[in-house]
């Protein structure tokens, strides 16, 4: 791409846009993280368009230096698709909320999901919405009391992972919003990644559902309650990762390390190519504040696919009509079935 | 004429200038075909004609039945053929239910030719007639001149040596009653025989059937006594311009006018689009066009449709999406969306009955406040409409032009009408087509000034920004931009300007634009019937009739609702009363009557039923008489 002396920093990325979040918003971590990842990756500011819906996180393209449009409430990813479809060679990313993606845009994220567009799309997911002041979203969690929900949310919340498995993703990681490092190398992953590369973002918000993740973020219980996936390394987690995770027929059970009996070569094996475990860990969905008996919350990459892209069929769709020359301006105008008169 | 018609007869030849033909048969009958095989010989013939197909809104209807009856009824004729007719002269029934579901449109004295095998006990009861009360027996048709054919025992009688089987032979039965209708109206072979070893070429003994069964039909109105006592028919060529002539129908000349405007404009088309009655062959067209580089989206619904296309405009492609009346409400917010991007957009909506699912086979004109008024927040957007098949050709491409040179989303008006009907069109050369040119900003310098993605040229339309060109990222989006800059802007001052210069932006589409002329008859006078959209061909016949009748008459049609051309007013103002027949409710009669304080004559009819001449041509005779 780009030789090194070309090569841009975050600094080339920011747009000359103050962001509008509140202080403390964890939306600031990924707009920092992905301002590296754009630089890392080596890509112009001409070549990215960033592309949102409607939310806090939403905003996101005022403040990239490269091209962007901020779209209506739910629809960024059908927006992005046809971008995508038309100029395949544009690095484009997707900024989107729980409530744009899941609930107004839900439909269009599963068929963007399996229609596989080479898009890289940033789900930001505070499970609630904050732009309108707090009302729940789909991933909020059951019993949460907010303005719309003063006895407690009753709906069953959505579970990401699964939904986008569940809908033929080729691509899917969690981050928590402070890990930047891991958030940047797995930005870095998803744009590498060839198909619509989805990144949920657990990403707090401190005006209206503040601590939503702390189970998965406080430093007394975060090494038993989070569990950071490896590509070919055991499922191992807890505090001196002295737990682990061993497959008992279909069923995942934890293990204590300490126990002499247990080796580590009975462990889960992490394998992002593994189709079938990615679903099992989709389902590693406890909320450990609702019982003792919970398995960790997976972070990292669950899975990824080697699939074509819909652009890329399409495009080779039109190659091969055009096989023997481009039809020309005569030629449409005429169709095939013509006579003359006079 | 071919060698395989033989004339051994002298008839009496009665000349035509116009004659409307029903085809109409069981669904399974292959009507379509039938009828789609006489249009193309009578186009090839040189003919002016106007078809328009009648399927049973059910995929597989009972058989036999008045509700899986599928008609074809075309009009041809020596002077311009407007509409496929309003009543038909000549009615092929292939069965009982045919005759019964059509006979009402049937001019009184009309032609019926029968396949008397159609009229069989079991045929009789499903059709409902019953056995006892067999049409052709008891008196129902005696107003007619029926012809009476066995049309299948023929037909097996004619190809008994192919070696087909009887299934495969009665097939070609609808060949055979094409050759009589040849025969009747003295039209050539040709056509027929040569699509037919086309359409056939790699199942030899069916051509051969075919081609037999159509000879035969017409061998058989050569020698029949039947038809003696009437002779034949001829309708001599249309005077037409001479040229290259193809046969279309709106929703095929809607899908190649896209695809036209976008290679002339050098453009890569883009069409986000959900099926919708009737409007989706503009999508299946144009999927079928990636010889010339089209990229169709079949998305998840229109929401997703319009919004794709906004994404490709974005992206530097003519981005165009296609619906009916529902698929534009759902459109609605994201049209808005296209408004204050200032992004070139096509919206192709073919109309049909409504509200809500309404009469979806069948077209009405009720969009048309929907098309100019129906978003949120002020939003204007130019608005055309197509007045005949070839026209949609025409107003799509003129859609795409204005969007371009405007950077404005453009909402074209067809119907369900227009969009089935076909008639032939004199296919234009390239260059005899309208030049059409984006301007897109060029690439910049880091030392350049900063980019303004909102700076206005002298008629208020902001350039267009490819992605991938250094120098110009922008960020916009729908939230209101500060002029010029394209920043976010909460300023209430900057939000009525900028809202004044979307609408200005609009408003000067007018300069482009022509004039308002007259169709026909004088140029002041008593009555002005102003009509848009399909009922053009109607509405044509009946002041060319009035016209006739010495009446002070004349016909304007409106391509142009939003921005109306510069001198509506003016055309209005040179007769006594203006006419506007709609069907509607009389939507463009309130804009005419809140732009110009005027008190027109509304016209409605909302049958999910085109208007016929003969309807407005009395409403005209009635507001005369009132003068
Ligand atoms: C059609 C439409 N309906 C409703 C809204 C109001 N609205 C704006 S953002 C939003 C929810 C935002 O939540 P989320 O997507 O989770 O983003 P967040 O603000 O939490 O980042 C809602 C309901 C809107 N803008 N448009
Ligand atoms: S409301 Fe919440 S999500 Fe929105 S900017 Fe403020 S902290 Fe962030
Ligand atoms: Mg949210």
């Amino acid at each position: 791409m780009t030789d090194t002396l070309a090569q841009l920093t975050a600094k080339d990325f920011t747009s000359n846009q103050e962001p509008k979040w509140c202080p403390g918003c964890g939306d600031f971590a990924v707009l920092q993280q992905l301002k590296n990842a754009m630089a890392d990756l080596g890509l112009k500011t001409e070549e990215v368009v960033v592309v949102s819906g409607i939310g806090c996180s939403s905003r996101l393209p005022y403040y990239i230096a490269t091209y962007g449009v901020h779209g209506i409430h739910g629809r960024a990813l059908a927006m992005a698709s046809g971008l995508k479809t038309a100029r395949p060679e544009l690095s484009v990313w997707v900024g989107t909320g729980d409530g744009d993606a899941l609930s107004i845009g839900g439909n269009h994220y599963i068929h963007t999901v399996r229609r596989n567009l080479d898009l890289n799309v940033i789900l930001f997911n505070n499970e609630i919405y904050g732009l309108t002041k707090g009302q729940y979203s789909p991933t909020s969690k059951v019993g949460l009391r907010t303005v719309t929900s003063p006895n407690g949310v009753v709906d069953h919340p959505i579970n990401t992972a699964a939904l986008t498995l569940g809908a033929g993703g080729t691509f899917f990681a969690r981050v928590m919003d402070r890990d930047g490092k891991i958030m940047r190398e797995i930005f870095k992953r998803a744009a590498e990644h060839k198909g619509t590369s989805l990144v949920e973002i657990y990403q707090n918000c401190p005006i209206f559902n503040d601590g939503a993740f702390e189970p998965f973020t406080d430093k007394d219980r975060k090494a038993d309650t989070t569990l950071y996936l490896e590509q070919g390394k055991p499922l191992v987690f807890g505090k001196n990762n002295d737990k682990g995770i061993r497959l008992d027929g279909f069923t995942p059970v934890i293990v204590d390390l300490g126990d002499s009996s247990v080796s580590q070569d009975d462990l889960w094996i992490h394998d992002e190519k593994d189709f079938i475990k990615a679903n099992m860990l989709a389902r590693f969905f406890d909320d450990p504040d609702a019982s003792e008996d919970f398995l960790p919350r997976p972070f990292g990459i669950f899975y990824v696919e080697d699939r074509y892209t819909y652009e890329s069929a399409l495009s080779a769709q039109i190659e091969k009509a055009q096989e023997n020359g481009e039809g020309t301006l005569e030629e449409l105008l005429a169709g095939s079935n013509t006579w003359t008169i006079g | 004429m071919s060698d395989t018609t033989i004339l051994n007869r002298e008839d009496m030849v009665t000349a035509k200038n116009s004659v409307s033909v029903l085809f109409a048969g069981d669904s399974g009958d292959g009507m379509q075909l039938t009828g789609t095989q006489f249009a193309n010989t009578v186009a090839v013939y040189g003919s002016d004609l106007n078809t328009f197909p009648n399927f049973p809104s059910e995929i597989r209807p009972p058989a036999g039945t008045v509700a899986g009856v599928s008609g074809f009824q075309l009009q041809f004729g020596t002077s311009s053929v407007y509409t496929p007719g309003a009543k038909f002269d000549v009615m092929i029934a292939m069965n009982a239910a045919a005759l019964k579901a059509n006979l009402a449109n049937l001019h009184h004295g009309g032609i019926i030719i029968t396949d008397t095998d159609g009229f069989d006990a079991k045929n009789l009861k499903l059709s409902g007639y019953g056995e006892e009360n067999n049409p052709l027996r008891d008196g129902t048709l005696k107003d007619y001149t029926v012809f009476e054919i066995p049309v299948v025992s023929l037909t097996r009688t004619a190809l008994a040596e192919t070696g087909l089987s009887t299934k495969n032979i009665d097939r070609c039965k609808n060949m055979f009653v094409l050759g009589v209708l040849y025969w009747l109206y003295s039209l050539p072979l040709e056509t027929t025989i040569k699509t037919l070893k086309t359409k056939f070429a790699k199942k030899l003994d069916l051509a051969e059937a075919n081609i037999k069964a159509v000879t035969a039909g017409y061998n058989f109105g050569d020698e029949t006594e039947m038809f003696s006592q009437h002779g034949r028919f001829s309708v001599a060529p249309a005077d037409k311009k001479p040229g290259l002539y193809r046969r279309v129908t709106g929703n095929e000349a809607s899908a190649i006018g896209l695809a036209a405007a976008a290679k002339k404009a050098g453009l890569n088309l883009f069409l986000g689009s959900y099926p919708i009655t009737p409007a989706t062959e503009i999508l299946q067209t144009l999927a079928g066009l990636k010889k010339w580089g089209v990229k169709t989206f079949q998305a998840e619904d229109e929401i997703a449709g319009v919004l794709s296309s906004i994404g490709a405009a974005y992206g530097g492609a003519l981005a165009a999406t296609n619906t009916s009346g529902p698929g534009l409400a759902l459109k609605s917010e994201g049209l808005g969306l296209a408004v204050i991007l200032e992004i070139p957009l096509v919206i192709i909506n073919v109309m049909r009955g409504g509200p809500s699912t309404g009469l979806p086979t069948k077209p009405e004109q009720s969009d048309l406040l929907m098309a100019m008024y129906g978003r949120h927040g002020d939003a204007p957007m130019p608005v055309i409409a197509a007045k005949s098949p070839v026209d949609c050709f025409y107003a799509a491409y003129e859609a795409a032009k204005i969007a371009v040179e405007y950077m404005t989303p453009v909402l074209c008006l067809t119907d369900g009408y227009l969009a089935l009907s076909s008639e032939p069109m004199l296919v234009p050369s390239p260059d005899e087509l309208a030049s059409i040119t984006p301007v897109f900003s060029p690439a910049r310098k880091a030392d350049d000034p900063p980019y303004l993605p909102y700076k206005r040229d002298d008629r208020a339309v902001r350039p267009w920004a490819k992605p991938g060109t250094p120098g110009l990222e922008h960020r916009i989006g729908g939230l209101e931009k500060q002029h010029e800059t394209g920043n976010v802007s909460h300023d209430p001052a900057n939000h009525e300007l900028m809202t004044k210069l979307r609408a200005e932006k609009v408003a000067r589409v007018a300069d482009i634009i022509p004039d308002l002329t007259i169709d026909n008859g004088p140029e002041n006078g008593d009555v002005l019937v102003l009509g848009w959209g399909s009922t053009y061909g109607a509405i044509k016949k009946a002041v060319e009739q009035a016209l006739e009748g010495g009446c002070s008459v004349a016909h304007a049609h409106l391509r142009y609702i939003n921005p109306f051309p510069k001198n509506l007013g003016e055309v209005m103002g040179h007769y006594k009363k203006v006419l506007i027949p709609e069907n509607n409710c009389g939507q463009l009669l309130s804009m005419i009557r809140d732009k110009f304080l005027i008190e027109p004559v509304g016209f409605s009819k909302v049958q999910g039923l085109p208007f016929n001449e003969m309807e407005i041509e009395a409403k005209i005779t009635d507001i005369l008489k009132e003068l």
